[in-house]
């Protein structure tokens, strides 16, 4: 059978990055195929080229045995290849209809392009169970229908073959069981998926095939149910890996941070941090569980001072700090603080890893005196740490932008683990982040709390939140739906992740 | 990883800039030859008007210098995220600092007075530009609105003040009268009271040492302080400015009133140093150019020197090339100068892709 994609030798340079290594990859009709491999492995790379972001250095591309040229994103909606992006590519004011109807509209009036648009929405969720009201505010639905959203979007266009780029990182378990059941239906109707992502367990549940990658090359490419978690993990990072996380019980010890009756509210006046309460104490790990969206990123940003509370307090080793209101204090008092999302917020792209290595810390004492900030210092500083935490290249004058994510998220953990605080408070710390790196941020994790200090984790990843934490707290809608201990049942917590409790009101 | 369109550094700050100044001589060329001229004799009276002599020399770094001052007020406030487009009424008000100072105070001897009146001039400027960063802080103005705006107050108000305060009864020209204590000593007065030696007569004067120490103190403030950090921080990526604490009305308002106080510097060049008086109009647009010239000079004082150098050079020789061929007159100078500004900073990305694709050649199948 003639593959629907053929990849021949395909090979890219970004400089001095070898992308991809000769990389040759057939995806079969109606098949669904895994890509995975660690940030960094060139799978993104990969696609882009498939998709027309890049194009590769040497090599062929084929569609349906035959050549073709993809030089743009216009060119690949042409030959059938549809693309979701991890981020979604939606206008959030337009309506579901105007959004699949963009970039095809087709004439100077919208009119009919929207009535051909709605029949054939009609006809795609009939076929494909992608229901979405096609009169929804796209910015007002939730993640997961968005998504639908992107997948019409791309069937639309007369999509063939659907690339998706870590399709399940915003979604809540169900939401990612229903997007499998889609994928399946996709593949039952003869269409092409292509997936990429770097969580195994996906893989495994739905890929008929799957490749792995690695340093930009393609090390194997194997029937899914041929192979193993143990086998894929092991071939994504060329030795064994521990998937679980070893650690000791926990001795916790006094009350550090307590949060009482918190309630944050946005500008509309919503409540979406709403009258929790709970404490850490020391020599634990709490972790906070609940799809993203919940207002775990907004109950993170009040304690670290980023956003002044509506009512209730903040307690820090007996102060108030949620007056404070102020990041700088709150650091000052001992808290530090790996934000949510690294790339907008943990460090400067544009800077070089060293003046990003002291973001949030630049006004201390040892880099300078006064007013000044001695450059000998802080390279000197960021050196030692890219040592220790092994971040990589150890280049303390290159941009952070240029890092990949594990190094760059190893890189922040640095910066706030060596200021020794007695609370951290980590936000997703392995979201968009290699096995590698994943293990040995736990570890450092786990270091600290066994050095006796406390932390407060939350992470929409139940499998990290119930391997690092002591105790677990289950948010939704912006409240506290329970606590479990680190043995609790999945299932329980999902449940209470969607908002169904038995022991809270 | 390198991400499509991101050049080497090289590119980026040498070889852009000077492709788009190629481009805008080239259109330039191809004006002059359309109002009948030859534009190589043209290009050649500018270089020769402006390079050719001492006076020449003289004119291009006292022109250099203004826009040395303008050109680094408007890459602090950049690097802050900040568009002050107010340059020009800051160094048009900065004038009324040093033209107060220098008449008010002249019974002071000079050693106290000229600094003063340094400080007055920074001061001014930074007060007209410290009115729209707190507007920006705390009501959230627009900066490029309010400062647009301002330099039209500015030009008012000092048209009123020059007529009715500064000028002396019964004098017919709107400007002040001399400025006789703060004083700064031009070149060729410098070369024969020390030197003994006569050189041509121009307007340059020691206030191009304060611009190479206003270089160096910005270059220092940006990237040797604790301040500069923040400001960076802020301009580069404002959600993690305020993760780090840093407060951005604060750092607005510190890098708008930094940035008024350098475009105040203007006036120590122009009324303490070649004037020596506050009359109308005497900025003549150096606000503006400073725009260009930290565009150009891709917001580091070195860069901005040797953008003002340009600019400076595009000023003498155009004036040079007005008085050597009638037919190009001193509107067709400020089309040529606007075509600079044009290709360097509207248009500063124009090529980039182009350039991409020349460097990193695409191949792909094309390859075969």
């Amino acid at each position: 059978m003639t593959p629907a994609i053929e990849l021949l030798r395909i090979d890219k340079r970004f400089g001095s990055v070898h992308a991809n290594k000769d990389v040759s990859l057939a995806i079969a009709p109606g098949s669904i195929h895994g890509i995975i491999g660690e940030n960094g492995a060139g799978k993104s790379t990969l696609m882009s080229i498939l998709f027309g972001f890049y194009q590769a250095d040497s090599g062929e591309i084929r569609v349906k045995g035959r050549p073709v040229r993809i030089r743009s994103s216009s060119d690949a909606i042409a030959h059938g290849i549809g693309m979701v992006h991890q981020h979604f590519m939606l206008v959030e004011p337009f309506t579901v209809l105007e959004n699949v109807v963009l970039g095809a509209e087709g004439g100077l009036l919208i009119g009919p392009a929207l009535a051909r648009a709605r029949a054939e929405l009609t006809r795609l969720a009939r076929d494909y169970e992608l229901e979405v009201d096609p009169d929804a505010v796209a910015g007002e639905l939730p993640v997961g229908l968005q998504q639908r959203v992107e997948i019409l979007k791309a069937l639309f266009r007369g999509a063939e073959t659907l690339i998706l780029d870590e399709p399940t990182g915003v979604l809540t378990p169900d939401e990612a069981r229903h997007l499998f059941r889609i994928l399946r239906t996709l593949k039952d109707q003869g269409k092409t998926v292509i997936l990429i992502t770097h969580k195994l367990r996906e893989i495994m549940a739905i890929t008929d095939r799957v490749s792995v990658m690695r340093r930009g090359e393609l090390v194997a490419t194997r029937g899914t149910k041929a192979t193993t978690v143990e086998e894929l993990a092991e071939l994504m990072v060329g030795r064994h890996v521990l998937l679980r996380v070893e650690k000791g019980p926990s001795r916790p010890g006094e009350t550090v941070l307590e949060v009482r009756n918190l309630t944050w509210k946005d500008g509309k006046g919503i409540a979406r941090v709403d009258n929790v309460s709970f404490s850490v104490r020391k020599g634990e790990i709490l972790g906070i569980a609940g799809v993203s969206g919940n207002g775990q990123s907004e109950l993170l940003d009040v304690i670290a001072g980023i956003a002044r509370p509506a009512s209730g307090q903040v307690i820090f080793e007996g102060k108030d700090i949620g007056i404070l209101g102020d990041p700088r204090h709150v650091r000052a008092e001992g808290l530090a603080h790996v934000p949510e999302d690294r790339q907008h917020r943990g460090l400067i792209g544009s800077f070089d890893a060293a003046e990003s290595a002291i973001l949030g810390w630049h006004h201390l004492d040892p880099l300078g005196k006064g007013f000044r900030l001695d450059r000998g210092k802080v390279v000197a500083r960021a050196r030692a740490l890219m040592e220790e935490f092994d971040v990589r290249p150890p280049d303390p004058l290159l941009r952070s932008s240029k890092f990949s994510g594990g190094n760059q998220q190893k890189l922040i953990i640095a910066r706030e683990i060596t200021s020794n605080p007695d609370l951290l408070i980590v936000g997703q710390p392995t979201r968009g982040v290699d096995i590698g790196a994943i293990e040995y941020i736990h570890k450092r994790i786990i270091q600290l709390r066994d050095e006796g200090k406390a932390v407060l984790l939350v992470s929409v990843e139940l499998d990290e939140i119930r391997s690092l934490s002591d105790r677990i707290l289950v948010m939704f809608a912006g409240r506290v739906m329970g606590e479990r201990g680190p043995g609790a049942d999945e299932r329980e917590l999902g449940l209470l992740m969607a908002g169904v409790a038995k022991d809270a009101a | 990883m390198r991400m499509r369109g991101e050049l080497p550094h090289w590119v980026d700050v040498g070889l852009i800039p000077l492709i788009n100044l190629a481009v805008a001589l080239i259109v330039s060329g191809l004006v002059v030859l359309i109002i009948g001229e030859n534009p190589f004799e043209a290009m050649w009276i500018m270089i020769e008007g402006s390079l050719g002599s001492l006076k020449g020399w003289g004119y291009m770094l006292y022109y250099a210098t203004n826009f040395v001052f303008t050109g680094l007020a408007v890459a602090v406030a950049f690097h802050a995220g900040l568009f002050n487009i107010g340059g020009e009424g800051q160094a048009y008000m900065a004038g009324v600092g040093a033209a107060t100072v220098g008449l008010g105070l002249e019974w002071l001897p000079w050693p106290i007075l000229l600094p003063l009146a340094i400080f007055a001039s920074m001061a001014m400027g930074a007060f007209w530009a410290w009115i729209p960063g707190v507007l920006q802080a705390r009501r959230g103005s627009h900066i490029v609105i309010t400062t647009i705006m301002f330099n039209f107050i500015a030009a008012s108000l000092v048209g009123y003040l020059i007529n009715y305060w500064f000028r002396p009864v019964g004098k017919m020209a709107v400007e002040s009268r001399e400025i006789t204590g703060a004083y700064i000593l031009s070149a060729r007065e410098v070369a024969r009271e020390f030197f003994g030696v006569r050189i041509a007569s121009s307007p340059l004067n020691f206030s191009v040492f304060l611009a190479l120490i206003a270089a160096w103190a910005v270059w220092y403030l940006l990237w040797r302080t604790r301040l500069g950090y923040e400001i960076r921080a802020l301009g580069a990526n404002p959600a993690a400015a305020v993760y780090a604490g840093i407060r951005p009305d604060r750092i607005i308002i510190i890098a708008m009133t930094i940035s008024g106080a350098l475009a105040g510097l203007m006036a120590v060049n122009e009324i303490l140093g070649v004037q020596h008086r506050l009359l109308l109009g005497y900025v003549g647009g150096a606000g503006f150019v400073g725009i260009a010239v930290a565009l150009m000079g891709r917001s580091h004082p070195v860069g901005i020197m040797l953008a003002a150098m340009l600019f400076g050079l595009l000023y003498q020789g155009g004036s040079e090339l007005s008085f050597a061929r009638p037919g190009i007159n001193r509107d067709m100078v400020v089309v040529i100068q606007g075509l600079v500004i044009l290709f360097m900073g509207a248009l500063e990305y124009a090529f980039r892709p182009a350039l991409s694709a020349l460097l990193y050649p695409l191949g792909g199948e094309a390859n075969r």
